[in-house]
């Protein structure tokens, strides 16, 4: 299966004592026996994911892990968090450290092919953005030829912006600096125009500025970062209960379903989409038992986060320093990419 | 003739008092700071940078610093630094995720650690022998049992909760107290006269000092789990405790090996022609001279040790650095980073100064039979 088989047979021969071995089997059957979702986490990122002033994990991709956790066991706070850092992450999955990797990855074709990774779906379009300075009168990024931009050296993010500038044929000045700090208190002090990071990034600097209010995003996006939680390859099962459950939240949305209103929808809602997310339709097994899952799974998600437009706005919504606009993902029906397939 | 009378002094004329400008705050001055005119540049020119730098400093740190309040908004009218971040968050930087009900386990601990260490740091606190046994064989034991839990009644705390300067101190004292004696083994495997003892000694002592700490970090965080079959997993703690043990005690190796190379040959001799075995010439006589000589070395060591645990914070450990820098990723302390570096800046400072205070001092005591001519 992966290359490293031969050696770990060699090693496990020498298996060290104290050393535990996990139950085989499906990742649902291991997770209902220890009792928990072992979710690998970012070790801070605002407003996706850390550990909060008294130790709590919160943000967007830990809703992520907590709606999986309630839609298994009921209870959003049957998980543990592993923070992991970028490098760690991959192998951190594949070795079983965690059964669930909730950590702002993008999707690419690479990671999804070769790693023995399955990517569940996409969470959070991200890409990389412009900031500039409300006084410069620039309302879009197609009028920013000739400006100074400020961006890290080194990153995809310097390559994206010098392509975005030839291919729309616009004189590009760039300020390169080595680190993130660096580039932000540059544009801060007035170097740059513009400044240049992924959106979500951007809206995180701005909170550090001097005069946050001064500064917008620009509304061109220039290259695609698509986010989503990560499973390993080889249980589809496992794969198909965090897909759901995603799908889950989102549909919840479209049907106006909330975190405070999932009760009584699940008593009194007639509408037939809405009985098949909450599990309340008279026939029928329901869709939760399918994938091995109670019949409520996807109210108990919600019930632990809200929908997705409730996790997205608690976390990094119009009301959070972040104030980041649902711009791409928004639902479907509202211009956005958020689309799920329906519950029947 | 003049009738000019003679004097004749009788008695000594009293001293006069030095110049005005050799003795006193004039003197000093003048002998310290203005002795030529390149010395009066560069005096003046450091007063320039200590204007330049020291009150805009105090401004920030303290004049217009906020320190009450309980979130970011009690800052935003001031311009100084935001002590509030700190306050808010103290506890988790001392404890990390470490349940905050359990946290009495945790000092309890450092007291009785304190308790053991004491004894055998401070010449006037007796009962020397049984504090080092203790803190050998007892306390490990104990603070295991403490830390982790699960048995008598105290619930478990997995390695994971543990964070914060807490876990900086748990990495740096088994790194510290598991370096010494393998150290010493390795520097007296790599002296022996055995070839294969030697051979070992040197290979494990080279292989170790040739890579940088990050990556036997890296090591045992990224590549140990791929070579272990899918489902066993050690501790992520454990394996970076493991990678700094060794890591370190290469180091302390080599450290202690300059020690016995100082020793003269004649101790050596004597010991022999006194018909002491090994191991006792080793124990009652080089060793002894050996590591008083390597005293500050070993310091030396231990600090570069304590500070090389923040490395931890790359394989996803929440040392006292890398919990402070989580925190300033919080969404709602953005920008505090400033506050929180200079913060775990001034904690890492007192430990390492206070660490090479005590070893002046133990140099000093120990120094006298050492001195030579």
């Amino acid at each position: 299966m992966r290359r490293h088989h031969i050696l770990a047979a060699t090693v496990a021969v020498l298996a060290i004592g104290g050393a535990s071995v996990a139950e085989a089997g499906p990742t649902l059957d291991a997770i209902k026996a220890k009792g928990f979702v072992q979710c690998g986490a970012n070790t801070g990122l605002a407003g996706f994911g850390g550990p909060d002033e008294s130790g709590n994990w919160s943000g967007f991709d830990v809703d992520y892990c907590r709606a999986v956790a309630a839609a298994i066991f009921g209870d959003g706070n049957a998980v543990k968090f592993t923070p992991l850092t970028a490098k760690e992450r991959f192998t951190a999955l594949q070795s079983g450290e965690v059964d669930l990797l909730a950590r702002n990855t993008t999707w690419t074709m690479s990671r999804d092919t070769s790693l023995g990774l399955n990517f569940v779906g996409v969470s959070y379009y991200d890409g990389q953005g412009f900031m500039v300075k409300k006084g410069l009168g620039v309302s879009s990024a197609l009028e920013l030829s000739g400006a100074t931009v400020c961006v890290q050296t080194g990153t995809t993010t310097e390559l994206n912006l010098a392509d975005y500038f030839r291919a729309n044929g616009m004189e590009l000045n760039a300020v390169v600096f080595e680190k993130s700090d660096e580039t932000v208190a540059a544009y801060d002090q007035g170097r740059c125009d513009a400044f240049t990071t992924d959106a979500s990034g951007l809206y995180a600097e701005r909170v550090k500025l001097a005069n946050p209010d001064d500064h917008i995003v620009l509304p061109e996006i220039i290259s695609k970062e698509p986010l989503g939680p990560v499973v390993r390859q080889g249980d589809d099962e496992w794969l198909n209960i965090v897909m759901w459950t995603h799908f889950a939240l989102i549909n919840a949305e479209e049907l106006g379903v909330t975190q405070g209103n999932v009760a009584d929808m699940m008593a009194t809602s007639q509408n037939p989409d809405v009985q098949r997310l909450l599990g309340t339709e008279a026939e029928g097994e329901g869709f939760g038992p399918m994938m091995g899952l109670g019949k409520d799974w996807a109210a108990n998600a919600i019930k632990a986060v809200g929908n997705y437009g409730e996790v997205f706005e608690r976390n990094v919504g119009a009301n959070t320093p972040l104030q980041i606009a649902r711009g791409l993902n928004a639902l479907w029906k509202k211009g956005g990419l958020q689309y799920a397939p329906p519950i029947r | 003739m003049s009738d000019a009378t003679a004097t004749v002094r009788t008695e000594r004329h009293p001293d006069l008092p030095p110049p005005a400008t050799t003795v006193g705050v004039l003197g000093w001055l003048r002998t310290n700071l203005f002795s030529s005119w390149l010395n009066t540049a560069l005096t003046l020119l450091g007063l320039y940078l200590l204007w330049l730098i020291v009150p805009p400093l105090l401004d920030w740190a303290v004049f217009s610093a906020t320190i009450t309040g309980e979130d970011r908004t009690a800052c935003e009218p001031n311009p100084g630094a935001c002590w509030v971040f700190i306050k808010v968050q103290f506890w988790q930087f001392i404890y990390g995720f470490y349940p905050p009900d359990q946290t009495w386990r945790v000092n309890l601990t450092f007291l009785l650690f304190v308790a053991g260490v004491a004894p055998v740091l401070i010449e006037r606190i007796p009962g020397k022998k049984w504090a080092l046994f203790y803190l050998l064989f007892a306390f490990p034991v104990i603070a295991y049992v403490l830390f982790v839990g699960g048995v008598f009644g105290l619930p478990l705390v997995e390695t994971a909760l543990w964070g914060g300067l807490s876990l900086t101190l748990v990495v740096s004292i088994i790194g510290i107290v598991a370096s010494l004696p393998l150290g010493i083994l390795l520097a007296l495997g790599r002296r022996s006269k055995m070839p294969i003892l030697r051979m070992l000694s040197v290979v494990f002592i080279e292989a170790w000092r040739g890579v940088p700490l990050i990556s036997v970090l890296f090591m045992a965080s990224v590549m140990l789990p791929l070579f272990l079959p899918e489902g066993v997993n050690f501790d992520k703690l454990l394996r970076a405790l493991i990678g700094v043990a060794l890591f370190s005690a290469a180091y302390m190796a080599e450290v202690v090996r300059g020690g016995l190379q100082a020793v003269p040959r004649g101790q050596y001799e004597a010991a022999a022609a006194l018909g002491l075995s090994y191991w006792k010439t080793m124990g009652l006589i080089v060793l002894p001279q050996a590591l008083k000589i390597v005293i500050p070395g070993i310091v030396n060591t231990f600090i570069g040790l304590f500070k090389d645990t923040t490395l931890v914070a790359i394989i996803g450990l929440f040392d006292l650095l890398g919990r402070v820098h989580t925190a300033t990723t919080n969404a709602a302390w953005l920008g505090m980073s400033t506050e929180g570096y200079v913060f775990a800046g001034a904690v890492f400072w007192v430990f390492c100064f206070g660490m090479s205070r005590y070893s002046i001092r133990l140099e000093r005591k120990l120094g006298a039979g050492q001195r030579r001519r």
